[in-house]
């Protein structure tokens, strides 16, 4: 039964999801590989930005592909904001203290929006959400195809920021030695706001991406951030090209094992191939070694 | 990056990482639960899935049954008793947060328990409240195990999973058979906790007996992410009909998925479709919902309360669900039971609930008769969506249009 007809567009399938799922994990990675913390707000902070998307459609008519440039900008300075006066302040220099303080914005973040729009799960219709390419084996959806596209570009975008620009020096300076940074006259609580920043731009990008074809209630992000985590510790923990890689792969292994185990055990395949890449190497696909 | 002094190495993250969700999952940083305790006469119990992954629902169902209370308190309460004070419980769409939730009920002194809407959920609240002999009234979950196991505290308003599959494949064959049989192959599509595994397993084998071939049933967690690979299965198969069995979100994705993919079947048939009897899907996807069929639990259309209902809720911009109208009859079930028992007393409150006959409810099941605590008059209907809305198409007694079968290309 299971032919390549079949196989083809399950991996094909498999790198359009694994695109989402880098977005999601590419903003997790940027913030643990220079503030040395696991943001548990995440998913909450991708469900926040869902809604954004969703109320910039309904209320303003913006097509979420014109929304991301207003809401990654907006979402820039969210970030920004909870990291350099609630995070920071919060967490006296404690990286167990951030993940506790993250873990309270997640459930700060997720009620909130339970409480200002009910658990109603909502969608948006656009006109291209039905609108397929015939590749001959499949039809591929535009806006995953969309998302796909939007994942390089990010990612490369990223790349390019922390590789030739200041801030991109800056951010990996503190990255790497934090005291030495700000011995150089580095403002080290601006580039950690800055880099969470980012991160949270990287969500409200994804979300803007995902909700053509997907829906908005306020625990939608949960089913993103575990498998997030996932690609972040398999692609190497602050790795922009191991979070792309991770997701693709991520994306394929819960594609094809979905289609060989069943969806119920689609996320075996996910964990199995977690737990060999480990073995082998530690620090995941692309890590530093310690 | 190199590790820092002050920084955390994998095992630390990975630790913390499966504390953090491991915390999350069993609910221990959600929000505390709202109590209201007002010293009024009658506490009642109202247990929902308001948080986490059946939270529409859920709310949809605390939605149906405070508009109730609401009703009775300001037309005086109970007669003889007074008002109802409704003690809110959030089950956070897991056993273990409804079982919680009933052990606080029980200390506040509730009368009786209303709600639960899950089947895994109603099975281990109705036993929590078992120990305590505490009345417990559920609104929607349909495994049969919820009323067979001899608890004396347990009614079920509803139609369990028995008298659901044996309905519609019923109306399924008379459906087909009217059309001609143009149906003979099916795939059953499922979510995979007690309610659609349980459900798959009554169809795998009923369906066979009345001359259908199954090609395939299909599991699915929720929440899934994508059906594209559920639906390429599918369109490899080309079954005649799909039979899905999940919950709202889930069917709304599989069903967008599979007008994505050009997928033509003769229909979609589904029973206790998540969304396929919503208003809010039809409204919002008229095109993959069109000409779906369900059997589902439906008011009835020819009730003038539940019509009245239906234009209160669309008046507070709200969809008018099953959860809705089948916890705001559950409420007034209680109501009558509680006035008959003359007392807000957990044993003669039991004693009026088993020997109801109440007939002031909305839905389509003549008066409530309970035996081993399952109502024996509750049944459910057959939907169509039709003209962008949804009729009764079976039985006859309740229709207001014909089926349209097979669908029309």
């Amino acid at each position: 039964m299971l032919s390549s007809a079949i196989l083809i567009p399950a991996v094909l399938n498999g790198l359009l999801i694994g695109a989402i799922y880098a977005l999601v994990a590419l903003g997790l990675t940027l913030i643990y590989g220079v503030l040395h913390i696991i943001n548990f707000a995440h998913g909450a902070l991708l469900s926040a930005a869902l809604f954004a998307a969703f109320f910039s459609f309904r209320l303003l008519g913006l097509d979420p592909y014109v929304a991301v440039f207003l809401l990654a900008p907006m979402f820039f300075v969210i970030g920004y904001t909870l990291q350099r006066f609630i995070i920071g302040p919060a967490s006296h220099g404690d990286d167990r203290n951030m993940l506790l303080v993250t873990l309270g914005i997640a459930v700060v973040v997720e009620n909130a929006l339970l409480y200002a729009f009910r658990a109603d799960t909502r969608t948006i219709d656009v006109p291209y959400a039905f609108q397929t390419i015939d590749v001959g084996w499949t039809f591929l959806a535009i806006p995953r195809m969309v998302g796909f596209v939007a994942a390089f570009a990010v990612a490369l975008t990223l790349w390019l920021l922390m590789t030739f620009t200041d801030v991109g020096r800056a951010i990996r300076a503190v990255a790497k030695e934090k005291l030495g940074a700000e011995l150089a006259g580095i403002d080290v609580g601006h580039i950690y706001a800055v880099t969470f920043g980012l991160g949270t731009a990287c969500v409200a990008i994804a979300a803007c991406l995902l909700i053509p074809t997907y829906y908005v209630n306020p625990h939608v992000g949960d089913a993103f951030v575990l498998v997030a985590f996932t690609i972040v510790v398999l692609g190497g923990m602050g790795s922009v090209p191991g979070a792309l890689i991770g997701a693709l792969l991520v994306g394929v292994v819960e594609s094809l094992s979905g289609l060989f185990l069943g969806e119920s055990l689609g996320q075996i395949g996910i964990f199995l191939i977690f737990i060999a890449v480990l073995l082998v190497r530690p620090s995941g696909l692309f890590g530093a070694r310690a | 990056m190199p590790n820092q002094k002050n920084s955390l190495s994998r095992r630390q993250v990975l630790a913390t990482t499966a504390v953090g969700v491991a915390a999350a999952a069993s609910g221990s940083i959600a929000m505390p639960s709202v109590l209201r305790a007002q010293g009024a006469p009658v506490k009642l119990g109202v247990l929902h899935p308001v948080t986490g992954a059946l939270s529409y629902s859920g709310q949809q169902g605390r939605l149906g049954t405070t508009m109730a209370i609401e009703e009775i308190n300001a037309a005086g309460g109970i007669k003889g008793l007074g008002k109802i004070d409704a003690v809110l419980g959030d089950a956070q769409s897991t056993p273990d947060g409804g079982t919680a939730e009933v052990e606080k009920m029980n200390s506040a002194n509730v009368v009786c328990v209303v709600g639960g809407y899950a089947s895994n959920i109603c099975l281990a609240t109705t036993q929590a409240a078992a120990r305590y002999e505490l009345p417990y009234v559920v609104d929607v979950g349909v495994a049969d195990g919820i009323v067979t196991r001899g608890l004396k505290n347990t009614f079920r308003f509803g139609p369990g999973f028995g008298v659901i599959s044996k309905t519609a494949l019923t109306n399924l064959a008379a459906i087909n058979d009217q059309a001609g049989k143009p149906a003979k192959t099916v795939m059953i599509v499922h979510e995979d906790t007690l309610f659609g595994s349980g459900l798959a397993k009554l169809l795998n084998a009923q369906l066979p007996q009345q001359g259908f071939e199954i090609l395939e049933t299909i599991p699915h967690p929720t929440p899934t992410r994508d059906f594209n690979n559920v639906v390429l299965k599918i369109k490899a198969q080309n079954p005649d009909l799909v039979i899905p069995a999940n919950y709202y979100n889930e069917y709304v994705l599989l069903a967008r998925t599979m007008q994505q993919q050009q997928v033509k079947t003769k229909g979609i048939y589904s029973v206790l479709g998540g969304a396929a009897s919503s208003y809010k899907f039809v409204k919002e996807f008229p095109e993959a919902a069109r000409y779906i069929m369900d059997c589902n639990h439906w008011f009835d259309p020819r009730n003038e309360k539940a019509l009245a209902l239906k234009k209160k809720i669309e008046a507070k911009d709200q969809f008018y669900t099953y959860e809705v109208y089948m916890n705001y009859s559950c409420v007034y079930l209680i109501a009558d039971a509680l006035e008959r028992a003359g007392a807000a007393d957990r044993a003669k409150l039991t004693d009026a609930l088993a020997s109801s006959t109440f007939s002031g409810h909305l839905m389509p099941y003549g008066s409530t008769k309970f035996v081993n605590g399952q109502n024996e008059g509750a049944a459910p209907v057959n939907t169509q969506v039709l003209d962008n809305d949804i009729k009764v198409v079976l039985p006859a007694t309740f229709a207001n249009a014909k089926p349209v079968f097979p669908r029309p290309a």
